[in-house]
């Protein structure tokens, strides 16, 4: 008599204790999760003809009646991601390579390393609240920001690219006499300065993304106009206003990958 | 690397032709012209005496700021859960709803190159354009203040990131065995959950966890225009000019952020 | 059992890549298809289950005519048909035991197949076939922690667990080191004969293929050139076959092994 033989998929996760735990823990966490979400659907409901109405500003987006407070808005929002990049991308070079270990000093390295960490920890509009506090409204707090935020991103990674590059170039320019700005522009620079150049570009990007939100707090640019237009219930011109970012950002987009791949 | 002739005879070399440099520098020209240009319009109306009386602000705020008020944090323990239900249940709900876009926009399993490919980019594009706080502030006006709000502006940002990173690995995918579960005889479902779908599957779950751990860090900050998470006792404790009570708010998103990333990072090493 | 009427495969460019093939195949034998690279080999083996669209032609597998086939009716036939890759195509984060049942796919609901429960019966011919195959221990194993030759054989019995009438086979040696190659030529061969297979499978080493099919097609840009016997191909006919390609230059060296020499040296013999 033939035994039957029997198959079945191994499971994702071998050990059966860890398999319960997990599987239970996740169970666990959605039923609480879910379950304290205090959703007010009356609300909601009310909410409902909003959302109709703000979608229906998406298919006649208005333009011109705000156009003076969105122009003003855009023109805040673009000077502010031009100027904040520019300086951010300039500042971040230093700023990097004194962030790597591998051709920084100890001192240096720290306190570049700090700055780095310390940029990155906040969530931009928070420093954006406190630039304004510290320098008042407007665009000049939103640029600092950004450039804050532009160096803590870039002299990372700039930092991580040469801590990771070919060590060979280096010692062969040591070695044939060079000193330390020469080694820095023919060893090292060459090696770093595609990969920095696509990502100042990706950057412009993410800068003007993050204009719009500082304006939430007074720090400049177009959010405080969408701020605006929402509290007015203005729908058409707040769909105005988020069509033009989403076409800025494309833009963006398109100049970005065309500039790359003419660098690369 | 051009080489030419001097007027005696020998030979120059240079890094680039007359033409490449003259373009160069006239490149680096517009650029500077550009951000001059940029930097006079925005700081047209900068009040500079507050520029300069900064640094004694700072000094103020500073004094002010410390110590934290460390009592406070009993009121925060709840905010921090709703956090991390905004993050959570927004990731989970943005991957629902990004992996059909993903696959409506792949190149390869794309039902319509003319037609869902680019609806599927174009969702894209919208939803990565939109930082999660102002789609918070869309959304607070909408459905009103509250964990709902947060949790649907975080879900509407990611599904564009994951989506877009998604749809990238789908199409690197190797074609071999998609062929050969075709040949089998196997349906066009069947390719997908047999052939495509296991080859993404390590990428689709480093993706998640990614935008997870990004999105934990903006969860902190929807509160401050009302879509709950800590931000809305931020909101308030700068409102009135609570100070110490803000910095002990900054110190637990702060932890917060850090927990939250190193977890990110140990599951990541653990599963990949 | 196969047969095949004046296909053709036209390429935009215009170029031809199969030309004008007409051929039979009965049940049971094994053909050998060869030729220089470019000949139209892999394009012809992928025309007859239409995993490549022909532009003109007939093909018969028994009594169904596979070229008005389409959506469900064109799987079925496909189900007939076994299929095996050069570069083994199987999905590598895969066990080897699923990897050998997708080749059920296209007798398995989508449902069914994708919380991986298949009918017992499909489970035993898949245990069997994993025996034949000599893989019985390897079953929850990974695919891409196997060995190139091992990798082959669970193709093979993914191919044998559609319980096919026809195996198309496309070059699938060219990965493998000589002894392993011949180790798996011999199992094809085998296999083959019990079960009353006829094969097409794509050679592009001569004298491996002179060693184990009954029948030798050679193609040359797209038209069959030679058809016949392993014997008859002389110094002449792989001459017209490969035009100016060294033909002996596929043949590849095999070294020590005795049994080796003593299959390929007496076919050298009657070719020179």
């Amino acid at each position: 008599m033939k035994i039957a033989r029997h198959w079945a998929p191994p499971p994702l996760i071998r050990s059966p204790a860890l398999r319960f735990a997990i599987y239970g823990g996740a169970t666990l966490y959605l039923a609480l999760a879910l379950a304290s979400i205090d959703v007010n659907w009356a609300r909601v409901a009310e909410g409902m003809a909003r959302a109709g109405r703000l979608l229906a500003g998406f298919l006649h987006p208005d333009f011109t009646s705000r156009w003076s407070d969105i122009s003003l808005g855009l023109g805040e929002s673009l000077t502010m991601t031009v100027t904040s990049t520019a300086v951010g991308v300039a500042m971040s070079i230093p700023f990097g390579i004194g962030a790597a270990r591998n051709i920084a000093p100890l001192p240096v390295y720290l306190f570049c390393r700090g700055f780095i960490v310390v940029a990155r920890s906040l969530q931009e509009i928070i420093v954006a609240i406190f630039l304004v506090v510290l320098f008042g409204f407007g665009p000049f707090a939103g640029f600092l920001t950004l450039t804050i935020a532009t160096v803590g991103f870039l002299a990372k990674l700039l930092a991580e690219d040469i801590e990771d590059i070919d060590p060979a170039p280096l010692e062969a320019i040591r070695a044939a006499g060079a000193g330390s700005w020469q080694t820095l522009t023919y060893a090292v620079l060459p090696q770093v300065a595609p990969r920095l150049i696509g990502l100042s570009i990706y950057r412009i990007d993410i800068n003007f993304r993050e204009s719009a939100v500082v304006g939430i707090v007074g720090a400049g640019g177009i959010g405080a106009t969408l701020n605006t237009a929402m509290d007015r219930y203005e729908f058409d011109s707040a769909a105005a206003i988020l069509l033009i970012i989403i076409a800025i950002v494309l833009a963006c987009e398109y100049l970005s990958g065309f500039i790359r791949g003419r660098v690369q | 690397m051009p080489v030419s002739l001097a007027d005696d005879g020998h030979k120059i070399w240079r890094r680039r032709t007359r033409s490449a440099e003259w373009l160069r520098f006239a490149g680096w020209l517009l650029l500077v012209v550009l951000v001059v240009f940029a930097w006079q319009l925005m700081t047209r109306d900068t009040i500079w005496s507050f520029v300069l009386d900064a640094p004694r602000q700072a000094a103020d705020i500073g004094s002010r700021m410390f110590p934290p008020r460390w009592s406070y944090i009993q009121a925060l323990w709840k905010p921090l859960w709703e956090t991390l239900n905004i993050a959570t249940l927004g990731t989970l709900l943005a991957i629902v709803m990004a992996l059909p876009v993903a696959f409506l926009a792949a190149r390869n399993t794309t039902p319509s190159l003319a037609f869902a490919r680019p609806v599927a980019l174009l969702v894209i594009v919208s939803s990565r354009s939109i930082n999660a706080i102002i789609w918070a502030l869309v959304l607070v006006t909408i459905v009103g203040p509250g964990v709902l709000a947060g949790i649907i502006a975080i879900a509407l940002r990611s599904i564009g990131f994951i989506a877009k990173l998604l749809y990238e690995a789908i199409e690197e995918i190797s074609t071999e065995p998609v062929e050969a579960i075709r040949a089998t005889g196997a349906s066009r479902w069947q390719v997908l959950t047999w052939a495509i779908w296991p080859q993404v599957t390590p990428a689709f779950a480093g993706i998640s966890l990614f935008r997870w751990d990004i999105n934990i860090r903006e969860a902190t900050v929807l509160g401050l225009v009302g879509a709950g998470g800590i931000g809305v006792n931020l909101e308030s404790s700068l409102n009135t000019l609570a100070w110490p009570q803000v910095t002990l708010i900054l110190l637990v998103i702060l932890g917060t952020v850090v927990v939250s990333e190193w977890m990110s990072a140990k599951i990541r090493h653990a599963i990949i | 059992m196969l047969v095949i009427e004046n296909l053709t495969k036209r390429y935009a460019t215009g170029d031809l890549a199969v030309d004008q093939v007409a051929l039979s195949v009965p049940a049971g034998q094994v053909v050998g298809l060869i030729g220089p690279s470019g000949a139209g080999k892999s394009t012809l083996i992928r025309c007859i289950n239409r995993l490549v669209e022909p532009s003109e032609g007939r093909i018969w597998l028994g009594d169904t005519n596979i070229g008005t086939l389409s959506g469900g009716g064109l799987t079925k036939a496909r189900r007939r048909m076994g299929m095996i890759f050069q570069e083994y195509a199987l999905v590598d984060r895969l066990t080897v035991m699923e990897n050998v049942l997708s080749g059920r796919l296209g007798y398995t609901g989508f449902w069914r197949s994708f919380v991986r429960r298949f009918p017992q019966s499909d489970i035993e011919l898949a245990f069997a076939v994993l025996e034949r195959v000599g893989l019985s221990d390897q079953i929850d194993k990974r695919a891409d922690a196997l060995s190139g030759g091992q990798r082959q054989r669970v193709g093979i019995a993914r191919a044998l667990v559609q319980e096919p009438e026809l195996l198309l086979i496309d070059e699938p040696t060219a990965s493998l080191d000589p002894k392993t190659s011949r180790q798996i030529m011999r199992l094809l061969v085998e296999v083959c004969q019990e079960r009353g297979l006829a094969a097409i499978v794509n050679m592009h080493d001569v004298a491996l293929a002179q060693g184990f099919v009954q029948r030798i097609l050679g193609l040359r840009k797209g038209r069959i050139v030679f058809d016949g016997l392993p014997d008859g191909l002389t110094p002449d006919v792989l001459t017209e076959i490969y035009g100016a390609e060294d033909w002996t230059a596929t043949i590849r060296n095999v070294g020590e092994d005795d049994g080796i020499k003593a299959d390929i040296e007496p076919k050298l013999a009657i070719a020179q």
